[in-house]
């Protein structure tokens, strides 16, 4: 191979030819032209290949853009938009730090060990075609001991997988809590709470579990001892815990929500939110904003500080079945009973991305970390892959039991779907739906427990105040833009009208009112005919200058003319 | 199903296991940033956390030097080594210390009356110390016989010495009193007399980069800018109240500091000295001294209102405030030239040692401890004007009378400029005109 040469109009072919018959003698090397060197120094194109291979330190690797793109902290500065030069200087300067991280960042990912899972076949064979059994065969004997299946007799059940995917906790509709280390198989504890479980989920650590029973919220050490029975939460229907923020939130049967902080016991915020019982609800883990779907379609947002949702959408026009949205809090998923799935773009709320027809209407929905989509339907799990950028017309894998599905969950950091069904348990092999490298510093599956105690913390000293959970988590960061704009049309509306000053003493004392009543009276008054003028400046204001053209001038004559009216 | 290529997450824990109890723990790192969420609300409680715990641990005071049976009047750095510091007190006696041991290492008597002003020669051999009863002695700073406790040289002056300040290089050092006079070391009578129709001068200080310049404070309310190479004065500069001392930026050789009788400080830059380049307020005394830090960013203050001030020197209002509940009024005050420590005398014979930054610490930090620093510190710097950090970032706690008098010369100055105000609106347009803060103190400028 030869780098590229733009062909000049004055080279002849001969001369060409002359540089091939050079390569044969000469090892080549292949290098890379940098586009911004070749702008720079033009005369340097015409430099032979030799010269070229006796630079033997040729600099740093170059970074592929994605890569680059992937640790990107925002867009670029415009330094037109900076006033002043000292501060233009500052911010390249913090500029150019910025960049050095990034590029250092993107850099690093070369040290990472681990790979993501694949599945290849033959171009002739489905993906969908591959069954758990054909993996249990073809993956090592480590990897094959995590398809597995637990045969319990108390009815429906619910998994959830801990923060870094060590642990799964079961509940069951009969009142069977069990919690244990899945990987090597380790019982943590197992108790029947002898009630209905409605709910269930880990705390920050594996040590602590919370579980929502038919009438109040227990929580539960991982020996299986009750430390609190929560009694200012009752009828809890779905939880989610806020691993960042220390919350666990909560929605009940009469639609209250709430918010525990569990690093302190309190109730951050507790509210009817107004749409009755819904049971579908999901956390964004991008923004720890709460998503609940209710029976007429609509998903809506939800923070402890805003009693009011922070958006809504109409999703389906039937009731919906299940939510889920993806780690990076892009993509978001519903489905309704009408057996349709679509993807929306949470940031912006406009038209879905995709919309899917199912064969049946789903019962359940989960993204995993490298966002493959799972999807319930009746006693079959469907999982997709890359469905949210484009429309995908087949399963990527499809996985097919004996018994009704009631929940699943994706295992953080592993290739694995833990499926909760209605008598027991199986978890399920998805190659290349997990995360394969983890931050040690942010949840580690091989934590000893010294660790654990030194995270748990840390991560106390971190806790976000509930009330920064906002649609935009980055919002902390940037200027105060709306207060500015209020200045601004503060500003605009004093330069319009003066309100008038009102003088409130009345002249004539009317027998039967209040002072206040009369002061009322007059206040109103005085604000009716400042609006009356308001609307009228406006008018005024906004009114193309139609009349203003100029008419026929008959010089001096000019004052006979009748004066046009306006109308009142 | 012939062809199958399965790979699946499957990790070895020996690879993410220590071998050996000893051994330390293994922590992969993965800087992708979706595995981060929460980034800026999570920088922001780090910021907060910081700047709260730089509160917790602001503890600047180190520890206080006594011995003086009176007063501590002046105070001089030594040029080269930190641990040597010369204090004169309102007795005439002299008292060198070792800081590091914080013991006095020699004492002795030196004037009748106050030893007004201290300093050390370039080399550091020895000092000069200038007393009331009109004498100029030099002193040995180190003592190997029982002679070296006598004065090398002692100088009479015709009138009285207030002040004494050394060139940078030459054997050359001024005093002030009655006039301006420069002195040569070996001899006995001034080289030069700077007059400029002034009773008493009472600071004088040189400029240790632009080296033949320098300045005094006289008792008329004015500075007074001399060339040692000249004949005669340069400039002077009379503003509203007594300047009681001053301070040469070490870095930028225009630029001086002035501690003045009516709470502020001023900072005036040579070239220009109509206008000042900055008002210091926040003292609520008269500022007594002030020392500008190696570096020239920033400078300390002492004032008769019993605390020290930190400023920084771009800025008008202080950094910081050191006030304890013993400390008197404020005589002098020095920052050391590792740019660490600040020493202040005071009335109640004490010098105290002060950090310069409060919650700094001391001695050697391991390289784990200085990275998590400096990451807060860029965090505070992040987050510096978010009104949650800015509030504990700029709290202090000052004493009951330093509370109240900072209330009561708010409500004088709010007053003032509502007067001000009201004049303005009530009389002709132009007649009240807005004159800035910076040109209100400054009476004339004279050639």
């Amino acid at each position: 191979m030869k780098t590229q040469k733009k062909k000049r109009y004055f080279e002849t072919d001969q001369e060409t030819s002359n540089t091939g018959s050079n390569q044969d003698n000469v090892k080549v090397y292949n290098i890379k032209i940098n586009q911004k060197a070749s702008k720079r120094k033009p005369h340097f194109k015409n430099v032979t290949n030799i010269k070229k291979a006796k630079k033997t330190f040729p600099g740093k690797a170059s970074i592929s853009a994605d890569k680059l793109e992937k640790h990107s902290r925002g867009e670029r500065l415009k330094p037109k938009l900076v006033k002043h030069p000292l501060y233009e200087t500052k911010l390249k300067k913090k500029e150019h730090k910025l960049n050095y991280a990034q590029e250092q960042a993107a850099r690093s990912e070369i040290l990472l060990t681990e790979e993501q899972g694949c599945l290849q076949v033959d171009e002739n064979v489905k993906t969908t075609s591959i069954s758990q059994k054909t993996i249990k065969e073809n993956v090592d004997i480590a990897a094959a001991t995590k398809i597995f299946e637990l045969n319990l007799d108390f009815g429906p059940y619910r998994a959830k997988y801990s923060r870094n995917g060590r642990h799964l906790l079961l509940g069951s509709q009969k009142g069977h809590l069990a919690a244990f280390d899945w990987v090597t198989k380790k019982l943590h504890c197992e108790t029947n709470v002898m009630e209905s479980i409605h709910d269930i989920s880990w705390l920050h650590v594996e040590t602590m579990i919370a579980a929502a029973q038919k009438e109040w919220l227990y929580i539960y050490d991982n020996t299986g001892m009750e430390l609190h029975c929560v009694k200012k939460i009752n009828k809890v229907l779905r939880m989610e815990f806020l691993p960042y923020h220390f919350l666990l939130a909560t929605v009940n049967e009469y639609g209250f929500m709430s918010w525990l902080d569990i690093s302190i016991g309190e109730l951050v915020s507790q509210y009817n939110n107004r749409l009755g019982r819904t049971s579908v609800m999901t956390q964004n883990p991008y923004n720890a904003t709460l998503c609940l779907g209710n029976s007429k379609g609509v998903v809506s947002l939800w923070s402890p500080t805003v009693k009011e949702p922070l958006a809504k959408i109409l999703c389906h026009k039937t009731p919906l079945t299940a939510i889920a949205v993806d780690n990076r809090g892009m993509y978001m998923a519903t489905s309704g009973v009408d057996r349709s799935m679509k993807i929306w773009d949470i940031r912006n709320l406009d038209g879905p991305v995709q919309h899917y027809k199912l064969r049946s209407a789903p019962i359940d929905l989960e993204f995993s970390q490298k966002d493959m989509l799972a999807v319930g339907l009746g006693e079959v799990v469907e999982i997709y892959s890359n469905c949210c950028t484009k429309t995908v017309d087949r399963p990527y894998m499809r996985h097919r039991m004996a018994k009704s599905i009631n929940n699943f969950k994706f295992c953080p950091y592993e290739d694995v779907l833990g499926i909760g069904t209605s008598n027991g348990f199986s978890s399920i092999i998805v190659p290349g739906s997990g995360e394969p490298n983890f931050d040690a510093l942010e949840s580690n599956p091989f934590q000893t427990k010294k660790q654990r105690k030194e995270a748990e913390v840390k991560a106390l000293l971190e806790k976000i105040p509930a009330e920064l959970i906002t649609l935009n988590p980055f919002e902390i960061t940037e200027v105060d833009v709306p207060s500015m704009k209020e200045q601004m049309e503060a500003k605009k509306k004093l330069l319009y009208l003066k309100p008038k000053k009102i003088d409130y003493t009345p002249r004539h004392k009317n027998k039967g009112l209040t002072n206040i009543a009369r002061k009322k009276i007059i206040k109103d008054a005085a604000r009716k005919e400042h609006i009356e003028q308001a609307i009228e400046a406006r008018k005024i204001l906004n009114l193309p200058t139609n009349e203003k053209i100029p008419k026929q001038s008959f010089g001096v004559l000019d004052r006979f003319i009748p004066k046009h009216r306006t109308k009142k | 199903m012939s062809n199958v290529k399965i790979k699946v997450i499957s990790r070895n824990p020996e690879d993410y296991l220590r071998a050996t109890k000893k051994d330390i723990h293994k922590l992969p790192r993965n800087y992708d940033p979706s595995l981060h969420p929460f980034e800026a609300p999570r920088e922001y409680v780090r910021a907060l956390n910081a700047v709260k715990l730089e509160r917790v641990f602001a503890k600047p005071f180190i520890g206080n030097l006594d011995g003086h049976k009176d007063g501590v009047s002046s105070l001089a750095k030594h040029p080269s080594r930190l641990a040597v510091l010369a204090s004169g007190a309102f007795d005439g006696e002299i008292r060198i210390w070792d800081l590091t041991s914080r013991k006095c290492t020699r004492n002795f008597v030196a004037h009748e009356g106050w030893v007004r002003s201290l300093c050390f020669t370039p080399d550091g051999e020895t000092f000069t110390s200038v007393g009331d009863d009109k004498t100029i002695k030099s002193w040995k700073t180190e003592t190997k016989s029982f002679d070296d406790e006598e004065p090398i040289n002692t100088l009479l002056s015709m009138s009285v010495v207030y002040g004494i300040s050394h060139h940078k290089t030459k054997p050359i050092f001024a005093t002030c009193g009655e006039h301006c006079q420069l002195w040569e070391k070996t001899r006995n009578e001034p080289v030069k007399i700077f007059k400029w129709g002034v009773d008493s001068l009472h600071h004088v200080a040189f400029n240790q980069v632009e080296e033949n310049l320098l300045s005094a404070c006289a008792s008329d309310r004015s500075i007074i800018l001399y060339d040692s190479r000249e004949s005669g004065p340069l400039r002077k500069v009379v503003m509203e109240l007594r300047p009681n001392s001053l301070s040469w930026n070490p870095m930028e050789a225009f630029i001086f500091t002035v501690a003045n009788e009516d709470y502020n400080l001023y900072t005036f830059d040579v070239r220009k000295l109509k206008h000042p380049v900055n008002i210091h307020v926040d003292h609520t005394s008269a500022v007594i001294d002030v020392d500008y830090a190696p570096t020239g960013r920033e400078f300390v203050s002492g004032s008769y209102d019993k605390t020290v001030r930190i400023f920084e020197s771009l800025k008008g209002h202080s950094r910081d405030v050191y006030h304890t509940k013993r400390m008197q009024r404020l005589t002098c005050v020095k920052w050391s030239l590792d740019n660490k420590y600040i020493l202040s005398g005071s009335d109640e014979m004490n010098i105290r040692m002060w950090k310069a930054r409060a919650s700094e610490k001391l001695g050697v930090l391991k390289p784990r401890e200085r990275t998590a620093l400096n990451y807060s510190e860029a965090l505070k710097e992040k987050f510096a004007h978010h009104p949650q950090i800015r509030r504990i970032a700029r709290h202090r706690h000052v004493p009951k009378h330093i509370y109240n008098a900072q209330k009561e010369l708010r409500t004088i100055k709010e007053k003032n400029k509502r007067k001000e105000a009201n004049r303005r609106s009530h009389s002709k347009h132009g007649a009240v005109p807005y004159v800035a803060e910076r040109n209100k103190h400054i009476v004339k400028e004279d050639e």
